[in-house]
């Protein structure tokens, strides 16, 4: 086994060699610019380009038309939101989104707020999904978007996006989901889950960092947005820009290595992402997981130590790469606000740990990971001051603190 | 972030973790910061009534790596001290004997606001006791 291990697939995955292997040619040999239309050059690497756009189609049941190729879900986020709030500005004003949202969401309607659009951002409820009575109530027939992520980049947790795109399309509301930690690792299709528009990302399923696509449905509705890119009017006039060649290779390769090894893969992983949860659980008191286990990623674990703070729980681990919830891990001192709007309290925010696990992890990588955080969890909690006033039996919430 | 190598080792070996008794009229306690905020201190003194000497500190943290070796260090720096000496330790030291960038200045701002408040508790009960030996 080789330390450091890397246990933060959620934040990005490394590129898979086959995929690599795909993309290699596209840097030297095949060059040529996709919208190249008079010479061998040209039509190589637009071939390269429809034969990518048919993977990821074919991986979240779309048709190649549908997909934009974009430089990753950040743009596919911007494009879906600014895009549709522009062209359908005549029908209505008003957005809906959740409090626990990506912040290439919640940044992008923060700026739309400021161009006079209207924003909803739903709470969630203490298992970190949105409650659909609270959609219902919120929307209007001057709703022209719901934006809600298919799966929480921090806790995993899976929206119930089949009942959220049939609310929007009952409200004649567009429904875009942010389906970067999703898209790849449970099966997705825009279809059965009444998706508009979906964001998906390259690098956190083994492919290349730069590439990303945005689906946009054709039919039933045909939905149209407005580009936010001058240029070339590639994509259909949608994003301009030369197509980034070998980088959507790689995108197509990776959709087709997922779309072929989901089933297996996402088995292996929940065992062992369960084998970790059982072996933290079973070894240390008060160990809380954040978010519901029931409609989970297959690879999340995010879990609160309490009494422990992040950061110092991560340094005390430093041979694994995995991702604290706590404020100290940012210039910002604020815990992640994914955990504060679960109500969980400031507290348990700032003990918590995200577990990434990918396909490049082993079982034996998930026993060490388990003993090492068992060490240094029981390591800190003898000298946290809070261990020792909960064992003594006091109630930290009725304590006055000194906040500073 | 990258640690200094001062904060890595009173972090990898923490000095004199533990608690005194806080019953003990000769001990001082101080309890600084706030769980919501990502960091608290306790940190206690055992004064030599007689000459005003730390014979004992002790500390638990509940915070970042750089609030665990501030207070581990204000520890270190408290024993053998008189209580004015100690008084006099600032933030600034902390800072620069553990070489703290600037985000983690405010666990240098907690330790001595942990030292303060320890020796302010000892106090108090050190006047308790006068008061009480008057009355008597």
């Amino acid at each position: 086994m080789k330390l450091p291990i890397y246990m933060d697939n959620h934040a990005t995955t490394p590129i898979d060699p086959r995929v690599f292997a795909t993309m290699t040619p596209y840097f030297t040999d095949v060059f040529g610019n996709a919208a190249s239309r008079n010479h061998s050059f040209g039509w190589q690497a637009e071939e390269a380009v429809e034969k990518a756009r048919k993977q990821v189609a074919d991986l979240v049941g779309a048709t190649p038309k549908e997909i934009v190729f974009t430089s990753g879900a950040t743009e596919s986020d911007n494009l879906a939101l600014k895009g549709v709030a522009e062209m359908y500005a005549e029908k209505g004003n008003h957005i809906i989104t959740a409090a626990t949202e990506h912040k290439a969401i919640l940044d992008t309607c923060k700026r739309l707020e400021k161009e006079g659009l209207r924003v909803t951002y739903l709470p969630v409820q203490a298992n970190g999904l949105i409650d659909l009575e609270m959609l219902q109530e919120a929307i209007t027939d001057k709703t022209i978007l719901v934006s809600i992520m298919y799966a929480n980049n921090e806790i995993g947790v899976i929206q119930p996006v089949a009942e959220i795109g049939k609310i929007a399309k009952s409200m004649g509301a567009l429904f875009h989901t942010d389906a970067t930690q999703a898209v790849g690792k449970v099966p997705v299709n825009v279809i059965k889950d009444n998706i508009d528009l979906a964001s998906i990302s390259g690098h956190k399923m083994y492919g290349p960092k730069g590439v990303g696509a945005l689906y946009v449905r054709r039919k039933s509705p045909r939905v149209q947005i407005t580009a936010q890119m001058d240029g070339g009017g590639h994509e259909r006039g949608m994003r301009s820009g030369t197509l980034n060649v070998p980088g959507i290779v790689g995108l197509g390769e990776a959709c087709a290595l997922c779309h072929a090894e989901m089933a297996e893969e996402s088995k292996r992983l929940s065992f062992l992402r369960d084998k970790l949860k059982n072996m933290l659980m079973n070894e240390l008191d008060e160990v809380y997981v954040n978010g519901t286990q029931e409609h989970r990623l297959p690879n999340n674990l995010n879990i609160s130590f309490a009494y422990v703070e992040g950061e110092s729980l991560l340094m005390g681990i430093n041979d694994i790469a995995v991702s604290s919830g706590s404020a100290c891990t940012s210039a910002t001192l604020e815990p992640s606000y994914v955990l504060k709007a679960l109500g969980a309290g400031d507290d348990l925010a700032h003990s918590s740990i995200r577990f990434g696990l990918g396909r490049f992890n082993t079982e034996a990588e998930v026993d060490y990971v388990a003993n090492k955080v068992i060490e240094v969890v029981r390591k800190l909690r003898e000298l946290s001051p809070l261990y020792e006033m909960a064992k003594e039996g006091i109630d930290l919430s009725k304590v006055q603190w000194a906040a500073h | 972030m990258a640690y200094s190598n001062k904060v890595l080792d009173h972090y990898n070996h923490p000095r004199n973790v533990g608690s005194l008794d806080k019953s003990d009229p000769n001990v001082g306690t101080g309890m600084v910061g706030a769980p919501e905020c990502g960091d608290v201190m306790k940190l206690q003194v055992k004064v030599n009534p007689d000459s005003g000497v730390i014979e004992d500190a002790k500390f638990k943290t509940f915070g970042c790596g750089s609030a665990i070796a501030s207070s581990s260090l204000a520890t270190e720096w408290l024993r053998g001290k008189t209580v004015d000496e100690a008084l006099a330790i600032k933030n600034t030291d902390i800072v620069n004997e553990l070489s703290l960038p600037p985000v983690k200045i405010h666990c240098s701002v907690l330790a001595e606001d942990a030292i303060k408040a320890a020796i302010s508790d000892y106090k108090k009960k050190a006047e308790v006791r006068t008061t009480s030996a008057v009355t008597a």
